[in-house]
C-alpha cells in the first residue's frame, strides 16, 4: 500500500505551508455541508459563526507560518511574506464582510450556507492568486476568486440592480480573464516558461526586450489585470457593479479583490517581468496617470455613496498603480502599505453605509449620513476619519499611505507621477469632504421624516432623543457599528503609530528580492 | 530646569478630549483650564530662553517613523518663541471669549466646539514646535481639520460652501507642500536608508540650485495661499464671514503667521539659493498683497472685512520683511507677526462688541456714535486702531520700520511704493474707529460699556500690546541670534546674484 503511494505520489506537499489554504477552502466545505440543516439557529448563527472561525484559523495559520519563505508544489505556489500578509488581508476583508451581512438580506435570500461558502472559497481563490509563481496558477487563482463573486453580486435575487450587477460582472469580468489568459500563452510562447523563475531567466538576457510576443502578451496581460483591478479606461463595470451588489459584498470586493489583483501585479511584474520593465513601466505610468485623474473626477458628481466610493477606489488603485511602476523595494513596500490602510479606510466607511441602508429611506445616498454628527455619534465618527483619510488628512493612517507612495515615486525617479498622485487627492477633497458636509454641517430633520414609516399628520414628527436613538441603532446594528468602530479606531491609530504595520511591510518587501 | 515642549503641545488636545466626556457646560471650563496651562508653559518658556544661546532649546529628539526618516523633533529658539507665546496668549483669551459668547449666543454641541479649537492649538503649536519638516507638515496640514469642523458647524451664513472653499483652497498648496517636503528629504539623502526630514540633518545637505527652485515655488505656494496673499486670496472674504468671531481672531491672529513663519524656517535655510534667486517675485507679491489689501480695507463697508484685508496687508509687510533677505527685515517680520497677532484679535473682539451694541449687523454704516456712551470701550478700541495703523510709539511701528529698513538696503524702489502702504494703514485703521465710534449715531445703535467680562478677555491682551510698544526689544533681542543665523547666508547669496532691479549699493556683510 505505501509502496503505491509513493509512486503514485507527484511533487512534494508541504502540508504546513499550505495550511491557510487548506483552512479557508475547509470552511467553505463545512458551512456548504452545515447550511443544509433543517435547524434555523445552525443556518443563520452556526454558519456565519463558522466561517468566522475558519477565518480566524487561517490568520493564526498564516501568522505562524510568518518568516518561511518556499516554493510549494513543485513551484506552483510561493509561501513569503507578501503572501502571508496579503492572506490576513484577505482574511480580514472576509470576516469583516460576515459581520457586515450578519442581518442582511443577501445571505438569507442566498441560503447561508451558499453565501458563507462562496465567500471563503473567494478569500481561497484570492491565496492561491497571490501565492501564484506560475501563469497556469495565476489564471487558476484568478478564476477561483472570479466565479464565486460573481454568483455573489447576484445574491439578492429578488432586486433587479443586484441581478444586474451581478451579470454585468460576469460578462466583463469573463472579458477580462480571457484577455489575460491570452496574454499569459503570448508570455509562454514568447519565454518559453510558464514558470515565473523560467520567464524572469528568458528575459535576463535582454535579447527578448523587443520581441512583439512579449510585448503583446504584456500588453494583453496588463489589460486582463487593469479589469480585474478597476484601473482606467477599464473601470466602468465598477461604479454600477459597486452600486448593485449587496453592500457587504462591495466592501469585501472593494478591499480584497483589489488587494488580491495587485498583490498578483507585484509578483509578476516586479519579479517575473522586472528585466522587461522598459516594456511595461511607461505604459503601467501612463495608466496610473489616467486612472488618477479618471477616478477622481468620476467622483465628483456621485450622490450615492458606492458610487462614489467606487470611483475613490478606481483613483486609489491608480495610486497604488504607481508603487507596482516604481519597480523598487520602496514602492512595494508602499504598495503593500497602501493595501493594508485602504482595508482599514473603506472597512470603516462600508459598515457606516451599511448600518444607514438598513436605518434610513435613503439607501445609500449621501442624504442617509445627513445629520448623524449629532444624532449617532458613533457611526459619524467612523465615517468622518475614513473619509479624512482616504483624502489624505495627517493623523490618519491614509496619509502616511500617501506619504509612504510618493516617497517611493520620488525616489524610483517618477516625480511626476508624485504630483499626479497629489493633484488627484486635491480633487478627491470635493468629494470626500461633501460627505463630511453632509454628517456634521446639514440638520437631519428630512431624514427623520423619511425614516419614520407612517408621518404623523400635520408633520409633527416625533423626535428621537439622541442617546435613545443611537442606544436603539447600536443594538439593531451591532456588528456593523463594531466594525465601525473598530476600522476607525484603526485608521486614527496606524496614523499616528504605524510602525508595527512598517515591520510587516519590511518582512514583504525584502521576501521578493528587489533592490 | 528643563522643560518638556511635548506637554505644552498635547495639553489642549488632552483637555479637549476630556471635554468630550463632561456636560456641555462644563466643556468650556474644561478648554480654558487647558489653554490656561498651556499659556503657563508658554510662559516658562520665554523666561527660561536663554537670548545669548545660539541654536535650539528645550529640544525633544525622538525617531517616529523611522522607515520613512521621519522624527518627532521640537525645539524652540529666536524665530518660533514669540509665535507659540502669541498661539498660548490667543487660544487662552479666545476660548475665554467663546465661553463667555455662549450666554448670549447659545451653541450647540459645544462639548465638540471646544475639543476643535483644542486640536487647533496643539496642530498650530506643533506646526511652530516641530524641527523636522515631515512633521512641520503633519501639522501645518492638520491645522486646517479643526477650522474647517469650526466654520462649517458653528458658522454664519453660507458657512457649508465657505468652510469647502477654504479647505481646498489651502490643501491645494498643503499638498504641493508634501510633494516638496518629501522630493526634499529624498533627493537630499544618498540613499533611502539614509533619509531624514530633520532641519539640522538637511541643512548639512543642500540640493542643487535646479531642485531648489521648484521646491521653494510648491513651498511658497502653500504658504501664500495660508497668509493669504494677493493672488491668492480668493477664500479669505467667505471665510472670513462665515467663521464665528472667536474662531477668526485666532485664525487670523496665528495661522497666517505660521505661514510667514515657514518661509523663515523652511525656505530660507533648506533653499537659500531658490530664495535669493526668486526675491523679486515674493517681494513684488508681497508689495501686490499691501496695496490690494489696503485698498480692500478702506472701501469694504464690513466691519470683519476691513480686518480681513488688513491682514492682507500685513501679511504683505511681513512677506516683504522675510524677502528682504536681511537680518532687520527679518527681524521686523517676526516682532510685526507678534505685533499683528495680538492687535487683530482684540480688534475681532471690538467688532463682536460694536455689533452687538448695533442689533447684531457688522456693517459700519448700521454703526456710529458707540463711543458716546462707552468711553472705556472707544478707549481700547483707539489703542488698537493705533496700534494697527502703526503709530509712532506702538511696537507696530517698530515692526514696520524694521521691515522697511530691511527692504531699503536691499531694493530701495519696493521699499518707497511699500511705505505708502503705512500712510494707507492710517486711512483705512482711522476710518473704522471714526465711523463705528463717532459719527451720527446708528439708527439701530445701542450703546453700552464694556462688562467685566469683556474687559477680561479684551483688557489684557491691550495691556500686551502697551507693554510690547514700550520695551520691544524684550522680543528683539530673543530672536535677534537666530535670525542673523538664517539671514546671512542668504544674504550673501543675494549680494552674489545682485540682479537688474537690485538697485542698492553693495555693503560689507558683517
Amino acid at each position: 500500500m505505501s509502496i503505491a503511494v509513493a509512486k503514485l505520489a507527484g511533487p512534494h506537499i508541504d502540508w504546513a505551508g499550505l495550511s491557510p489554504l487548506i483552512a479557508v477552502l475547509g470552511g467553505a466545505l463545512v458551512v456548504l455541508l452545515l447550511g443544509l440543516t433543517r435547524s434555523r439557529a445552525a443556518r443563520e448563527m452556526a454558519v456565519p459563526g463558522l466561517s468566522i472561525v475558519a477565518l480566524g484559523i487561517t490568520i493564526a495559520l498564516a501568522v505562524s507560518q510568518w518568516g518561511e519563505r518556499k516554493d510549494l508544489i513543485a513551484g506552483a505556489l510561493r509561501l513569503d511574506e507578501l503572501t502571508l500578509s496579503l492572506t490576513i488581508v484577505f482574511c480580514v476583508a472576509g470576516i469583516s464582510a460576515i459581520l457586515l451581512s450578519w442581518r442582511h438580506i443577501a445571505p438569507r435570500e442566498a441560503a447561508h450556507g451558499e453565501y458563507h461558502a462562496l465567500l471563503l472559497t473567494s478569500i481561497g481563490g484570492m491565496v492561491v492568486l497571490v501565492a501564484a509563481q506560475n501563469l497556469v496558477t495565476v489564471f487558476l487563482g484568478l478564476e477561483l476568486l472570479s466565479i464565486p463573486l460573481y454568483v455573489l453580486c447576484a445574491t439578492e435575487m429578488r432586486r433587479a440592480s443586484s441581478l444586474e450587477a451581478g451579470l454585468k460582472y460576469l460578462v466583463i469580468g469573463s472579458v477580462g480573464s480571457a484577455t489575460l489568459l491570452y496574454g499569459l500563452a503570448f508570455l509562454y510562447g514568447a519565454t518559453g516558461s510558464t514558470d515565473f523563475s523560467g520567464i524572469a531567466h528568458a528575459l535576463g538576457g535582454g535579447d527578448l526586450a523587443t520581441d512583439p510576443l512579449l510585448l503583446t502578451g504584456i500588453a494583453l496581460v496588463i489589460v486582463g489585470l487593469a479589469f480585474k483591478s478597476s484601473v482606467a479606461p477599464f473601470h466602468q463595470w465598477t461604479p454600477d457593479v459597486y452600486q448593485g451588489a449587496p453592500t457587504p459584498v462591495t466592501a469585501f470586493m472593494a478591499v480584497a479583490t483589489k488587494a488580491a489583483a495587485f498583490g498578483v501585479m507585484l509578483r509578476l511584474f516586479d519579479v517575473a517581468l522586472i528585466d522587461a520593465a522598459v516594456d511595461w513601466a511607461p505604459l503601467l505610468a501612463a495608466l496610473a496617470a489616467i486612472t488618477i485623474v479618471v477616478g477622481n473626477v468620476g467622483a465628483l458628481g456621485q450622490s450615492s455613496l458606492k458610487r462614489l466610493l467606487a470611483y475613490s477606489s478606481v483613483a486609489q488603485a491608480g495610486y497604488m498603480l504607481a508603487g507596482v511602476v516604481v519597480a523598487s523595494r520602496l514602492g512595494l513596500q508602499a504598495t503593500v502599505f497602501y493595501i493594508a490602510v485602504y482595508l482599514v479606510m473603506n472597512l470603516a466607511a462600508f459598515a457606516v453605509i451599511v448600518v444607514r441602508e438598513r436605518e434610513t429611506a435613503f439607501g445609500d445616498d449621501i442624504a442617509s449620513l445627513n445629520g448623524i454628527g449629532a444624532s449617532r455619534p458613533l457611526l459619524a465618527w467612523p465615517m468622518t476619519i475614513a473619509m479624512l483619510a482616504l483624502a489624505g488628512f495627517p493623523a490618519t493612517a491614509g496619509f502616511i499611505g500617501k506619504f509612504y507612495l510618493i516617497d517611493a515615486a520620488v525616489s524610483g525617479g517618477y516625480t511626476w507621477l508624485a504630483v499626479f498622485i497629489v493633484v488627484g487627492s486635491m480633487i478627491s477633497l470635493a468629494y470626500y469632504l461633501k460627505v463630511i458636509a453632509a454628517i456634521w454641517m446639514t440638520p437631519a430633520d428630512d431624514e427623520v421624516a423619511a425614516s419614520v414609516p407612517v408621518p404623523l399628520p400635520g408633520g409633527d414628527q416625533p423626535l428621537l432623543a439622541g442617546g435613545s436613538d443611537e442606544a436603539t441603532s447600536v443594538r439593531a446594528n451591532g456588528e456593523s457599528v463594531a466594525v465601525a468602530l473598530v476600522f476607525g479606531t484603526l485608521t486614527l491609530v496606524l496614523g499616528i503609530v504605524p510602525s508595527p504595520l512598517f515591520d510587516a511591510v519590511r518582512d514583504a518587501g525584502a521576501a521578493l528580492g528587489l533592490l | 530646569m528643563t522643560l518638556h515642549l511635548s506637554i505644552m503641545l498635547w495639553l489642549p488636545l488632552a483637555f479637549g478630549v476630556l471635554g468630550l466626556f463632561v456636560r456641555s457646560h462644563y466643556a468650556g471650563w474644561v478648554a480654558i483650564v487647558g489653554a490656561a496651562a498651556t499659556l503657563a508653559c508658554a510662559v516658562l518658556c520665554v523666561v527660561d530662553f536663554d537670548a545669548s544661546a545660539t541654536g535650539l532649546q528645550f529640544v525633544t529628539n525622538e525617531p517616529w517613523i523611522r522607515e520613512l526618516g521621519i522624527s518627532y523633533k521640537l525645539g524652540i529658539d529666536g524665530l518660533n518663541l514669540f509665535l507659540v507665546a502669541l498661539t498660548g496668549i490667543l487660544w487662552f483669551s479666545c476660548t475665554l471669549w467663546a465661553k463667555f459668547d455662549e450666554r448670549t449666543h447659545p451653541r450647540e454641541r459645544s462639548q465638540l466646539f471646544y475639543f476643535h479649537l483644542a486640536l487647533a492649538e496643539t496642530a498650530v503649536l506643533g506646526a511652530l514646535l516641530a524641527q523636522d519638516l515631515a512633521l512641520f507638515v503633519v501639522f501645518f496640514d492638520l491645522m486646517l481639520v479643526p477650522f474647517f469642523f469650526l466654520t462649517g458647524i458653528w458658522g454664519g451664513a453660507k458657512r457649508v460652501q465657505a468652510t469647502m472653499k477654504l479647505v481646498i483652497y489651502t490643501l491645494v498648496g498643503s499638498l504641493l507642500m508634501l510633494t516638496a517636503a518629501i522630493a526634499t528629504g529624498v533627493i537630499a539623502a544618498a540613499g533611502p536608508p539614509d533619509i531624514s526630514f530633520a532641519f539640522s540633518d538637511l541643512a548639512q545637505r543642500p540640493l542643487s540650485t535646479s531642485s531648489q527652485e521648484w521646491i521653494f515655488l510648491f513651498f511658497a505656494a502653500a504658504f501664500l495661499v495660508k497668509m493669504p496673499a494677493f493672488p491668492l486670496h480668493g477664500w479669505m472674504p467667505d471665510g472670513y464671514r462665515a467663521m464665528p468671531l472667536p474662531v477668526l481672531a485666532v485664525f487670523s491672529g496665528v495661522l497666517s503667521k505660521v505661514a510667514a513663519y515657514g518661509f523663515l524656517r523652511v525656505c530660507l535655510p533648506l533653499f537659500p539659493a531658490a530664495s535669493a534667486h526668486f526675491q523679486t517675485l515674493l517681494l513684488l507679491i508681497a508689495l501686490a498683497s499691501i496695496l490690494y489689501g489696503s485698498a480692500m480695507a478702506f472701501t469694504t463697508t464690513e466691519a470683519r472685512l476691513v480686518l480681513g484685508y488688513s491682514s492682507v496687508a500685513q501679511l504683505g509687510f511681513i512677506t516683504l520683511g522675510v524677502f528682504a533677505l536681511d537680518p532687520q527685515g527679518a527681524q521686523g517680520a517676526i516682532l510685526q507677526a507678534f505685533n499683528h497677532g495680538l492687535v487683530v484679535a482684540p480688534a475681532f473682539f471690538v467688532v463682536a462688541l460694536l455689533a452687538a451694541r448695533s442689533s447684531g449687523s457688522e456693517d459700519i454704516r448700521d454703526m456710529g456714535g458707540i463711543a458716546m456712551r462707552a468711553p472705556v470701550l472707544a478707549v481700547v478700541f483707539l489703542i488698537i486702531a493705533f496700534a494697527t495703523l502703526a503709530m509712532p510709539g506702538s511696537s507696530n511701528f517698530v515692526g514696520e520700520f524694521y521691515i522697511l529698513l530691511g527692504v531699503f538696503t536691499q531694493k530701495i524702489a519696493i521699499a518707497i511704493i511699500a511705505s505708502s502702504g503705512v500712510v494707507m494703514a492710517a486711512v483705512y485703521g482711522l476710518r473704522l474707529y471714526i465711523t463705528t465710534m463717532h459719527n451720527r449715531t446708528g439708527p439701530r445703535v445701542e450703546s453700552r460699556e464694556l462688562s467685566f467680562r469683556d474687559g477680561l478677555v479684551v483688557v489684557p491682551l491691550v495691556v500686551l500690546v502697551l507693554a510690547i510698544a514700550l520695551y520691544p526689544q524684550f522680543a528683539l533681542k530673543r530672536s535677534a541670534r537666530t535670525v542673523d543665523a538664517i539671514t546671512l547666508p542668504v544674504a550673501l547669496k543675494t549680494k552674489a546674484l545682485a540682479g537688474w532691479t537690485s538697485y542698492a549699493p553693495l555693503k560689507e556683510t558683517p
